[in-house]
């Protein structure tokens, strides 16, 4: 009865990444050249053909566990090249979404870069980068780190302490929370 | 000819040189760009880590303000760029995504427009040899790596102007300016992007990599068409070389830029006075810069 019900819980991993992503796992046929072209593979535990085999064999929990996703540039050299066409940056998209769900958030740095550049823009209707950097080294913990670049961004005019906003930003924020209404988009 | 410009959130900020010359050279060569009007982020790499739909939105609003307007759009951004075209394929791709899509962001889109790269505007859309003949300072046989990174060429289906192991448009250009572009292995290498940021371990192995390569390839200077590209390679240049006991000193530049300054404009009111890795002083050795006169611009 477990096994059945753990079995029913890794089907149900694997069809939810597929409709997240529309991978179709079985694709894959384990070649390794997305791995071999991945410019980020050094720093990963999992290579990116590693992630797909972990899904394919059922070992999603294995994959939600994994750093890979996180680290993933989505520089689609691997997609790019891929003789089976899997979509692999939208795999490890999704893999990531997921794992964030479940509260899994592997690389706390990166999650909280992507969560302050998303506030900015919902704020302010665009990216502000001086805000962006103060409130990422604050929230990941780096008071100072990179404080030896600000000032000359500073200096050279290529920062700017107050945000520019734009005039509609009631808009955009509407598009975030209908984004948000419809559950950010399962295909 | 005429587009609908796209800045993009890092124009406005770490890239305003990019901005700056952008729309110099496009002046210059009779190319009009009407800057959409309370134009917003397109979302980047973090909408697109976070929500599919937010990713598609926020960058379709842009598109559907040019659609109104019934232009094109010319991205200088390698990241927007691509933002954009995804958001463009899907609602070209499917009448539910578009359905969906209009009523995220408020407003009609069809995806009647397109969006294209500047790069991609300036050399197909003008032409070379329009460029050719209005450069008045050759770049005097300077070695330079075209480097193109990975948002602007990938993946082809989305970006279709240039192949995305091996794109030349950039190459192409350099040579119309006067330029020698190097060949080398690492054109289409991922920077990382903003790893560079969050996981700094990470991110400077992968700068160094394209440095190095660009270096041991004779180069003397590397060209980019993507801010993220740029700040890394520049602003993150002696961190980088640092952590393996070097100092490379290699100045980056725009492809506007170097433009800009083969048609005669000054590098300070190209912006080119305001990287971390000053290009002035080797293009001065090089007497790029002497005589004819400099184009005055009072932007
Ligand atoms: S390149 Fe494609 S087929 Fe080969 S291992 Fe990677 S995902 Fe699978
Ligand atoms: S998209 Fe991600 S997994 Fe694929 S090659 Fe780039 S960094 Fe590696
Ligand atoms: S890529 Fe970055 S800078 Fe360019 S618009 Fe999108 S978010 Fe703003």
């Amino acid at each position: 009865m477990e096994l059945a019900g753990a079995l029913r819980q890794t089907q149900a991993l694997k069809s939810q990444v597929e409709a997240a992503s529309g991978v179709t796992l079985s694709d894959c046929y384990q070649c390794g050249k997305c791995s071999a072209g991945c410019p980020v593979a050094f720093a990963m535990d999992y290579t990116p053909r590693q992630v797909i085999r972990l899904l394919q064999l059922g070992l999603g929990e294995e994959a939600l566990k994994s750093h890979t996703p996180w680290l993933c540039a989505s520089c689609q050299a691997c997609y790019t090249r891929c003789p089976r066409e899997v979509n692999l940056p939208r795999l490890m998209e999704a893999v990531r979404q997921e794992a964030r769900r479940r509260g899994m958030i592997n690389e706390k740095k990166v999650d909280i870069f992507d969560q302050a550049f998303l506030s900015s823009v919902e704020r302010y209707g665009r990216a502000h980068e001086m805000g962006l950097m103060i409130q990422y080294n604050l929230q990941s913990g780096q008071p100072f780190k990179d404080a030896l670049l600000a000032p000359p961004l500073l200096f050279k005019g290529k920062i700017s302490p107050i945000p520019a906003k734009i005039k509609n930003v009631a808009e955009v924020k509407n598009i975030f929370a209908r984004a948000r209404a419809k559950g950010g988009g399962r295909h | 000819m005429k587009y609908a410009y796209y800045p993009g959130c890092s124009l406005e900020a770490t890239a305003k040189e990019y901005n700056q010359s952008a729309k110099m050279v496009a002046r210059h060569l009779g190319v009009e760009l009407w800057e959409i009007p309370d134009w917003s982020c397109c979302g980047a790499t973090a909408a697109h880590n976070n929500d599919h739909l937010l990713s598609l939105a926020l960058p379709a609003r842009n598109l559907a303000l040019a659609e109104a307007e019934g232009l094109d759009v010319a991205v200088p951004c390698a990241a927007c760029f691509n933002r954009l075209r995804a958001a463009e394929a899907a609602v070209r791709g499917s009448e539910s995504m578009r359905a969906t899509i209009s009523e995220i962001i408020g407003r009609d889109y069809r995806a009647t427009n397109k969006a294209r790269a500047f790069l991609d505007v300036m050399v197909n859309g003008v032409g070379l040899e329009k460029i050719k003949e209005q450069v008045v300072k050759p770049l005097a046989g300077l070695k330079l790596a075209a480097y193109y990174g990975c948002l602007l060429v990938r993946p082809p289906e989305l970006t279709a102007f240039d192949d995305p192991e091996d794109p030349m448009t950039m190459d192409h250009l350099i040579q119309a300016l006067g330029g020698e572009a190097v060949s080398w292995s690492y054109k289409t290498e991922c920077c990382g992007g903003s790893l560079a940021t969050a996981r700094t371990d990470i991110g400077v192995r992968m700068i160094y990599q394209i440095l190095r390569h660009a270096r041991d390839a004779g180069a003397e200077g590397i060209v980019t068409a993507c801010p993220l590209c740029f700040l890394n390679l520049d602003m993150r240049q002696n961190q980088a070389a640092a952590s393996h006991g070097e100092q490379l000193n290699l100045p980056i530049f725009y492809f506007t830029e170097l433009m800009g300054i083969a048609l005669g404009y000054a590098p300070k009111d190209l912006g080119l006075t305001t990287h971390f890795v000053n290009p002035v002083p080797m293009l001065e050795v090089r007497e790029i810069l002497r005589h004819p006169a400099t184009r005055r611009e009072t932007a």
